[in-house]
């Protein structure tokens, strides 16, 4: 498959090593949703790629994109409203937006993983752990419910849980939100796939119980060799989990790059914005926060220019008449802004 | 569990004494009596003599207390009274048209959770297509056309399409058949009532069942299990279906009891000698022993469907526990 996905030379963030043929490709996606407001380009042609193994984060605030540009992969936007514009999505060589229903059926759950935000609400309330673990193997592996059986128990385990045998009986109102998580991850791991999507996995969780969450998918993806996307908006997260990082603003990436220059020396004036705004522990204490100025814009309204501009103390002149598009700056690191290299000597500075 | 049935079951029994207490009080409260109405019902002179002699005789001059107790000791000792207008032991009366209504009311829940739970799924999967649209016409139809009209029909049908195919009419048995002697033939004498009381009340639940459905298949368990990868039957069979039939249940199971008896209408089409019947008839003729007792059968059959609905939430929902 090597020679078909050659197309990923020209991406800009790839960086040298283009001999290795990426687990997903994801090139100008395009998502729109149709509301009686009019059309959301929620995902404006953004492409990305997910090597095997790699854990890479999508970061950005509410309505920026993420989550949509995630479930698009597995074709999980309810159509309607939504649906996939254009692009590709290339997983292990096949385009998953070519695929029809039942194909793409066979890649969700086996393939490709899946974490959601809420766990009080992914899980049916109506059915077993047990039920709800054995029939994705049952499904996709046909396995038979004594081994499914034991194979549940060996994910339960695996994710941290215990009394495994008990678990499998209980419904998931018996489980706690953090309890709760490790079962959706227990799922998502349960046919060995290549790939999980985290859709905001630990929002919904207490503070403590969310470092255990985020270690504990560290810890599996590492050991099991599975890639992770993980959707978040918290860089705290990104900066201790993700090896690559992609920044998102109305429905595109506008920084993209390895999560330390990322962190150190943000080249888009919203990423500088997102780290001024969270606390840091490689600050000096007593540090003001700066928040970012005004309001994500209204994304059925979208003019020529840059989407950030007014919110941007860099603005310049040509930012209101020409969008940027994602340039290299660096090593395997891109920006989607005008005055790029300006931010590089501010942050030297 | 159990103890939260025995709970409940015990818990009826001031139900059931409220009941008696204000039907009895009511029935009191209505004027006339059956001995006006027997002696006099169709306009001719009752001698008072008579009539008063004719109430000592049945009771209905002693003090109320003494009725009432009469009423209520007669459980005690399982006996239900006579009725005041045949005489007859009332055990009797009710147990002749019970197992009759029991077996409509049953086979009439059966059509209509066979009509509504299948159309219902699949009116809310094609929401907004043709399939959806001709679905709710139909279940809008069950509720504008009237029981009677429709047992009308569906005896004319029977008639006319058995003249026109076998060259010989056919119609269901006028004589009550009863399933233990010829289970064929009760069935060919039931089930068209139970198929035009079935239809009205699929209607209700179909439109229920659609819109908990469409409900329930937003939520994001059923997109969890999209992105398990299952098959699209499992994901509404097990996933979404199981959720969405609580409100469903309510409505099948109450209606079940109302059924029980009120069917007045369509035991007259098709001349059924059902409860609904015999509800009527003591009422107009101020048999006031048989309503007390018919009204507290009518009751008990709230109390236990509801007890059963109950017990059905619990095995349905885990999250429901009683205790």
């Amino acid at each position: 498959m090597g020679a078909k996905t050659s197309a990923a030379i020209n991406d800009p963030f790839l960086g040298g090593d283009i001999s290795l043929a990426s687990l997903l490709e994801i090139a100008d996606l395009q998502v729109q949703f149709f509301t009686s407001e009019g059309i959301v380009r929620a995902v404006d042609g953004i492409s990305y790629t997910v090597d095997a193994g790699e854990t890479v984060a999508i970061v950005g605030e509410s309505g920026s994109g993420k989550s949509v540009s995630a479930l698009s992969i597995l074709r999980l936007i309810p159509d309607p409203p939504g649906r996939i514009m254009g692009g590709k999505i290339i997983f292990d060589g096949q385009d998953l937006l070519g695929l029809d229903e039942e194909g793409i059926r066979k890649v969700r759950g086996r393939d490709i993983g899946m974490v959601f935000q809420e766990p009080m609400t992914s899980l049916n309330p109506v059915l077993s752990i047990g039920r709800q673990l054995t029939e994705t193997l049952e499904q996709h592996l046909g396995t038979n419910r004594e081994d499914s059986q034991t194979r549940a128990v060996e994910l339960l385990g695996l994710v941290g849980i215990s009394e495994p045998q008990r678990r499998l009986r209980q419904y998931p109102h018996h489980l706690s939100g953090g309890m709760r998580q490790r079962v959706m991850i227990a799922m998502s791991l349960a046919c060995n796939p290549k790939l999980i999507i985290a859709d905001e996995p630990t929002t919904a969780l207490d503070v403590t119980i969310q470092a255990q969450i985020l270690e504990l998918m560290k810890d599996l993806t590492r050991r099991l060799g599975v890639a992770l996307i993980i959707i978040t908006h918290n860089l705290g997260v990104v900066a201790r989990y993700a090896d690559r990082v992609n920044v998102m603003y109305a429905g595109r990436i506008v920084e993209s790059g390895v999560s330390a220059d990322i962190y150190h020396r943000p080249r888009h004036p919203y990423t500088r914005g997102l780290l001024k705004s969270v606390p840091r522990l490689d600050q000096p204490r007593g540090e003001r926060l700066i928040p970012i100025v005004g309001h994500p814009p209204d994304m059925t309204q979208l003019g020529a220019g840059c989407a950030f501009l007014p919110r941007c103390p860099y603005a310049v002149d040509r930012c209101q008449h020409e969008r940027p598009d994602l340039e290299l700056v660096d090593d395997g690191h891109s920006s989607a802004c005008w005055q790029r290299d300006e931010l590089d000597k501010g942050a030297a500075a | 569990m159990y103890k939260y049935i025995i709970t409940r079951l015990l818990l009826a029994i001031p139900t059931l004494l409220g009941a008696a207490v204000l039907v009895f009080l009511l029935l009191r409260a209505v004027p006339g009596d059956i001995c006006e109405i027997r002696l006099g019902g169709s306009g001719l002179y009752a001698d008072p003599a008579e009539v008063k002699l004719c109430q000592d005789k049945i009771g209905l001059n002693d003090p109320l207390y003494v009725q009432f107790g009469d009423f209520i000791t007669g459980y005690l000792t399982f006996d239900l009274g006579e009725s005041m207008w045949t005489g007859r032991p009332i055990g009797y009366e009710i147990g002749l048209r019970f197992q009759l209504s029991l077996q409509v009311a049953i086979m009439a829940t059966l059509v209509a959770v066979l009509i509504a739970i299948p159309l219902g799924t699949i009116s809310a999967i094609k929401q907004n297509t043709w399939i959806d649209y001709c679905v709710r016409t139909f279940s809008i139809a069950g509720i504008a056309i009237p029981s009677f009209w429709l047992g009308i029909m569906i005896i004319l049908g029977l008639l006319l399409t058995t003249q026109a195919w076998f060259g010989e009419p056919w119609m269901p048995p006028i004589e009550y058949v009863s399933p233990f002697e010829d289970p064929l033939g009760n069935f060919a004498q039931l089930i068209w009532p139970a198929v035009a009381t079935g239809y009205r009340y699929s209607a209700v639940a179909t439109r229920m069942t659609r819109s908990a459905l469409l409900e329930v298949l937003r939520e994001d368990y059923v997109r969890t299990a999209r992105a398990k990868g299952l098959l699209e039957k499992i994901i509404i069979n097990r996933h979404a279906l199981k959720n969405a039939m609580l409100p469903v249940v309510t409505i099948i199971t109450l209606e079940f009891a109302f059924l029980m008896g009120g069917l007045v209408v369509t035991e007259q089409v098709f001349n059924l000698n059902g409860l609904g019947r015999l509800f009527v008839e003591s009422v107009l003729n101020h048999d006031f022993t048989l309503t007390q007792q018919l009204v507290m059968l009518v009751v008990l059959i709230f109390v236990l469907t509801n007890l059963f609905t109950d017990v059905l939430y619990a095995w349905l929902d885990p999250r429901i526990r009683y205790s």
